[in-house]
C-alpha cells in the first residue's frame, strides 16, 4: 500500500477511503430531523402499547384483574403471562426472565401486564386500571446475603449467577510491600438519549415484522420467536434508528411485548418508553464491592495480587456470567502479575437487573486496581506513573489467566505518551463558572485545590470463552453500485461510515449504498465488546474480496489475461506488467456480482476451574490523566482536563475515532463524579434526568488526545482494534485519583459524591 | 377520549389544524404525532434533555413542556424549518455533519436549534458562552468536543456570509430556557 501522504493526495477528489475522515452517510438525515428513530415510526391505524410494572422489589402475585382496563373505550388488548403462547422466559445466555411475571415479581419495575389502546393516554389509564393483588415479600437487597447458602433463593435457578476462583502462579508468595483496600462502584446507567421504542406489524403468514432500536437483531429475533412459539424465520427484525445504546439494548426490553400485542390484536402496535420507564426497562452497569491486596518487591515489581470482586447482578442473569469473567480477567490491570488469587462472584438479588455497559466488568475492577497502584506507589515512594511503567504488560507476557499476549500491547507507550503530555495551566483566579459547582454553588477561589491523577487499563475485544460471535456480510454490485448488507446495529458508533470506506477501499468503487440492517441476512453479532470494526468490518472486507475475485476473473476471461497477473490499484484493475489498465467502474458495467461471507475470529476456550485458559481474542489498552479542581469544604469537584493515549491498532476514520474517545471519556467522568442509580430497598429513587445526572457541556472537561498509538494488530482486518470501550474504563479511575491528590482523602468509592469529600474522616 | 379540542397552530410558516386533540397533549406530541414533523425528538418529556428544542416566538423552549393548545397564535419554528426547500443544509447543520458532531443523532436536532439560537443572538460567543448555551441539551455519545468544533465552524461560515452584520461582541446574555430548570 502507498504511504499515507500519497494516499491522501491522490484521493481527495473522490469519496473517502480507509484512514480518512469520511462523513457519516446518515449525517444529513440526522441534522435535518428526518432520520427515523424507533419512536419516529408510524403505521396506519396503529395502536399504542404500554407496560404495567411491579411497584414491589419482591412480591407474590395473588391475582390480576384486567376487567376494569378492558372496559375503557379504546382499549384493544390487555395481556398477562397467561397470554404468552411460547416459552415464558427469555435471556441472553440463560432463559430465566419471564416476559411477563406470572407468580412472582423479583424487582421493582418488572413487567406484569401489557395494554394496547388507541392513544397513549388511553393506554396509560388502562394500565392504571389493572388491579394486581400482591403479597409483598422481603426483598434480598444485599449482594453479600445472596452468597449465603442458607438464604432462600429468589429464583428457582438460585442466587449465584457465577463464581470464578482464579488461581495463577505461586499463590503462596508474599511481597516486601503489601497494600490493601476495599472499593465500591455505584450502579451506572447507560442513559442513552433515545428511550426504548419500536413498532410491530402482524404479517399475513402468522409472523411479525418488528422494527426496533437494538444492538443485536438476531438474538432479539430468536428470543421473540421462542416466546411467541414461532419459527425464527416468522420473526423478521429490522433495525429502527438507534438513539445510543452503550450496552443497554443488548437485552430484550419491549421486543417480545410489542410482538405479543401485535399478534394478539392483529394490528400494528407502537411502543415507546418514557425516560422514567427507560430506567426500569433496561439493565444497568453492575454495582461492585471489591477487596484488593497487592504485593510488590521493594523495587516496585508486582509479585502477587489478591482480590475479591462481588457484582450485584440484580434479579435476572442477563450477561452477568460474562461480566464477572471480564471483571476477574482484567482485575489486575495492564501489568505483569506473576501470581494472582482472584475470587469473583455475580449474584442474584431483588435489585434492578444488571448487564452490559461499555467496559463490561473491566470498569469496576479498573477502579480497584488503579486505586491500589496509587496506594502501592505511595507505600514504595515511587512515582505512580513510574510504578505503572515498571510493571507494564508487553507482547509475549502472560496474563493472570495464563494466556500469553500475542498481539500488539503498547502499554508502556500509552502510559508514557499520556503522562508526558503538557498539563493545563492552573490560573490563579478562575471565572466563577469554571470553579467547582459552577454558577449555582460557587466555590471561593481560595478554597480550590488542584489535583492530578493517572490510570491505565485494558479490556478484551470481541466475545470470549469459546463464543463464536461471527459476523455476516453480503456485498452486491449492480448497475455499478455496491450494496453492503449487514445486520450490524448502527447505534451511533459509525459502522455505516466504515462499511462504505471498506467497500471503497477493497473494490475501488465510490458508489457504496447500505442495505437496511435486518434479519434478511445472517447475524452480525452484537454491537458491543468493541467488536464491530473487527468482526463486521472483517465480514464486509471478506465479502468485498470475494466479489473482487469474481470481477478479476471476468476481466481475465474477457481480455484473455492471466487472472493471477491482475490486481486492484486504487480504482483500476491493472496487470502486473503494467500493460493493462481498466477502471473498476467500467469492468463491472452491466454485470451483477453477489457474495455473502461469514467472518469468524480465532477460537477461544472457556476459563477452567482455576480461571485459566486462552479465553480472549485480543485486547486494547489505554491510559488517562485527569486534572481536577476541588473545594473540599463544599465537596464540589470540577474536572478540568482529561488527557489520554490509546492503543488503536490503526485509525480507520480519524474523526470518528476522536468522537468515540471523547464520548467514552464523558461517560467515565460521569461515573467518577455524578452518575449513580440510587437504589433503596430495591427501589430506584432517581429515574429521571433531573435526579440521575449525566455530564452537560458545562460539566465536560477539556479532552486532549496525546496519542493514538498505531501498532497494527496481527490478524485484525486492516490492523485496527475496536476503540469504543477503553476511553470509559480508566478515565473514571484517573478522575478519582486526581480528587484524592487534591484532597488527601482515601475516597474508596465512585461516584465521589459531595458528602464523600465533605464528611470524610480526615 | 374526553377533553378534546380543535385548534390551529402556525408551524414553520404554515397553518396546521389539529382536530379533536386531547387537551393534555404537549406541543412535542402534536408536532410529532399529528403534524408529521418528527424532527423534534422526545428524550425525557421533562424539559431536561433539550432534544425537543423549538423556537416559540423566537424563544428557545422545550416543546415537551408546552401544551400544544397553548401555542395557538404563536409562531413555532422546528428543525424542519432550517433546511432550504431544495434541501440545502443550514451552515449549522452543515458544520455538525462536517465536524463529526453527530453520532447517534438523537440529540442533534435539539442541539442544532440551540446553536442557531445562540449564533443568532451572538455572532462570536466565547467558549463559556457556547458551553452555557448548549448546557440544556444533553448528548450521551460525543462528550460535546465535536459539537464545540461544529459551533466554531458554523460561526466562521456565518461570519463569512455576512461579515458586517456580525458584531465583535464576545459576551452574550444567556436567556433562561422557558419552562426549563436545571
Amino acid at each position: 500500500m502507498a504511504d499515507t501522504n500519497t494516499l491522501t493526495l491522490t484521493r481527495t477528489r473522490r469519496a473517502a477511503r480507509l484512514g480518512e475522515s469520511a462523513p457519516r452517510p446518515d449525517g444529513t438525515p440526522k441534522v435535518t430531523g428526518q432520520f427515523a428513530f424507533g419512536n419516529d415510526l408510524w403505521a396506519e391505524g396503529m395502536l399504542w402499547g404500554r407496560t404495567l410494572r411491579s411497584p414491589h422489589a419482591h412480591a407474590r402475585i395473588r391475582s390480576i384483574d384486567i376487567a376494569p382496563a378492558l372496559k375503557i373505550a379504546g382499549v384493544s388488548a390487555v395481556l398477562t403471562a397467561e397470554d404468552v403462547p411460547g416459552r415464558l422466559e427469555f435471556g441472553l445466555e440463560h432463559h430465566d426472565q419471564p416476559a411477563l411475571a406470572r407468580d412472582v415479581v423479583r424487582y421493582a419495575g418488572e413487567p406484569v401486564a401489557l395494554v394496547a389502546a388507541d392513544h397513549p393516554e388511553t393506554a396509560r389509564r388502562a394500565v392504571a386500571a389493572i388491579a394486581v393483588d400482591y403479597e409483598v415479600l422481603e426483598p434480598l437487597i444485599d449482594p453479600e446475603q445472596a452468597l449465603d447458602p442458607d438464604r432462600a433463593p429468589v429464583h428457582p435457578d438460585g442466587n449465584i449467577f457465577r463464581t470464578i476462583n482464579l488461581r495463577h502462579g505461586d499463590t503462596a508468595v508474599r511481597g516486601d510491600v503489601v497494600v490493601e483496600g476495599t472499593y465500591e462502584v455505584g450502579m451506572q446507567d447507560q442513559a442513552f438519549m433515545g428511550p426504548e421504542a419500536g413498532l410491530a406489524i402482524p404479517a399475513e403468514d402468522g409472523g411479525v415484522d418488528l422494527y426496533v432500536s437494538t444492538q443485536w437483531l438476531h438474538i432479539d429475533r430468536d428470543q421473540v420467536a421462542a416466546c411467541l412459539g414461532l419459527a425464527p424465520d416468522k420473526v423478521r427484525v429490522t433495525l429502527a434508528g438507534v438513539g445510543g445504546a452503550f450496552g443497554a439494548r443488548e437485552d430484550i426490553s419491549l421486543q417480545i411485548h410489542l410482538s405479543l400485542l401485535a399478534l394478539h390484536t392483529g394490528r400494528a402496535v407502537k411502543m415507546l418508553y418514557s425516560r422514567e420507564e427507560s430506567f426500569f426497562g433496561h439493565v444497568h452497569r453492575h454495582p461492585a464491592r471489591m477487596w484488593y491486596r497487592h504485593h510488590a518487591s521493594e523495587d516496585g515489581r508486582l509479585v502477587k495480587v489478591e482480590a475479591r470482586v462481588l457484582l450485584d447482578g440484580g434479579a435476572y442473569a442477563s450477561s452477568s456470567p460474562a461480566v464477572v469473567a471480564n471483571a476477574v480477567c482484567f482485575s489486575t490491570g495492564p501489568y505483569r502479575v506473576p501470581a494472582a488469587v482472584v475470587d469473583g462472584y455475580a449474584v442474584r438479588t431483588n435489585n434492578p437487573p444488571c448487564g452490559a455497559m461499555r467496559g463490561f466488568g473491566a470498569v469496576q475492577t479498573c477502579f480497584g486496581h488503579e486505586s491500589q497502584m496509587d496506594k502501592l506507589a505511595a507505600a514504595l515512594g515511587i512515582d505512580p506513573v513510574e510504578l505503572r511503567l515498571r510493571n507494564a504488560l508487553a507482547t509475549g507476557d502472560e496474563l493472570i489467566t495464563g494466556q500469553v499476549i500475542t498481539g500488539a500491547a503498547p502499554v508502556a507507550e500509552v502510559i508514557r505518551r499520556c503522562a508526558e503530555a503538557p498539563l493545563p495551566d492552573a490560573p490563579t483566579e478562575l471565572p466563577l463558572m469554571e470553579r467547582p459547582g459552577g454558577a449555582g454553588r460557587t466555590a471561593d477561589q481560595g478554597d480550590v485545590r488542584r489535583g492530578v491523577g493517572f490510570a491505565a487499563s485494558f479490556k478484551n475485544l470481541m466475545f470470549s470463552e469459546g463464543f463464536d460471535d461471527y459476523s455476516t456480510a453480503r456485498v452486491r454490485i449492480e448497475h455499478g453500485v455496491v450494496t453492503v448488507h449487514s445486520a450490524c446495529a448502527e447505534v451511533g458508533q459509525g459502522f455505516v461510515t466504515l462499511a462504505q470506506q471498506i467497500a471503497r477501499e477493497v473494490l475501488g468503487l465510490d458508489n457504496v449504498a447500505l442495505h437496511a440492517a435486518d434479519t434478511g441476512v445472517g447475524s452480525a453479532g452484537s454491537t458491543s465488546a468493541s467488536r464491530q470494526t473487527w468482526m463486521s468490518g472483517g465480514a464486509v472486507e471478506q465479502a468485498c474480496q470475494a466479489v473482487l475475485k469474481d470481477v478479476l476473473a471476468d476481466v481475465a476471461r474477457q481480455y484473455r489475461l492471466d487472472r493471477a497477473d491482475l490486481s486492484l490499484d486504487d480504482d483500476r484493475i491493472v496487470s502486473a506488467d503494467g500493460g493493462f489498465s481498466l477502471p473498476v467502474v467500467e469492468a463491472v458495467a452491466g454485470r451483477v456480482y453477489d457474495q455473502t461471507c461469514e467472518y469468524h475470529h480465532p477460537p477461544t476456550v472457556p476459563l477452567d476451574a482455576n480461571g485459566q485458559g486462552n479465553a480472549h481474542v485480543s485486547y486494547a489498552f489505554a491510559a488517562h490523566r485527569a486534572v481536577v479542581d476541588v473545594d473540599a469544604g463544599l465537596g464540589l469537584v470540577r474536572v478540568v482536563d482529561v488527557t489520554t493515549a490509546q492503543d488503536v491498532g490503526r485509525v480507520l476514520n480519524p474523526l470518528q475515532a476522536v468522537g468515540q474517545i471523547e464520548g467514552g471519556i464523558a461517560q467515565g467522568v460521569g461515573l467518577a463524579v455524578m452518575e449513580e442509580i440510587v437504589v433503596e430497598g430495591g427501589q430506584i429513587r432517581n429515574p429521571s434526568f433531573t435526579d440521575y445526572l449525566i455530564p452537560t457541556a458545562l460539566d465536560m472537561p477539556t479532552v486532549s488526545i496525546a496519542a493514538l498509538v498505531e501498532e497494527p494488530e496481527p490478524g485484525a482486518p486492516f490492523g485496527a482494534k475496536g476503540i469504543g470501550e477503553p476511553p470509559t474504563i480508566s478515565s473514571t479511575a484517573a478522575v478519582a485519583s486526581a480528587i484524592r491528590a487534591a484532597t488527601g482523602l482515601e475516597l474508596p468509592r465512585v461516584p465521589v459524591r459531595p458528602q464523600d469529600i465533605t464528611f470524610a474522616e480526615r | 377520549m374526553s377533553d378534546t379540542v380543535s385548534y390551529r397552530l402556525r408551524v414553520n410558516g404554515h397553518d396546521h389544524d389539529v382536530v379533536e386533540g386531547w387537551l393534555g397533549e404537549s406541543l412535542l406530541h402534536v408536532l410529532r404525532e399529528r403534524l408529521g414533523l418528527p424532527g423534534s425528538k422526545s428524550g425525557c418529556e421533562q424539559g431536561e434533555c433539550g432534544s425537543c428544542s423549538v423556537l416559540l416566538d423566537d424563544t428557545l423552549v422545550c416543546s415537551c413542556l408546552v401544551l400544544a393548545a397553548a401555542a395557538v397564535g404563536r409562531d413555532v419554528r422546528t428543525v424542519e424549518s432550517l433546511t432550504s426547500d431544495d434541501g440545502l443544509l443550514s451552515p449549522v447543520q452543515r458544520a455538525f455533519v462536517d465536524e463529526g458532531a453527530v453520532q447517534c443523532g438523537f440529540c442533534t436536532p435539539g442541539l442544532v436549534m440551540a446553536v442557531h439560537d445562540l449564533l443568532d443572538r451572538c455572532a462570536h460567543p466565547s467558549d463559556l458562552d457556547v458551553r452555557e448555551a448548549i448546557s440544556g441539551n444533553l448528548c450521551r455519545c460525543t462528550g460535546y468536543g465535536r459539537i464545540f468544533a461544529a459551533v466554531r465552524r458554523a460561526e466562521e461560515a456565518l461570519s463569512a456570509d455576512c461579515p458586517d452584520d456580525r458584531s465583535v461582541e464576545r459576551s452574550v446574555q444567556v436567556r433562561g430556557r422557558e419552562g426549563q430548570h436545571g
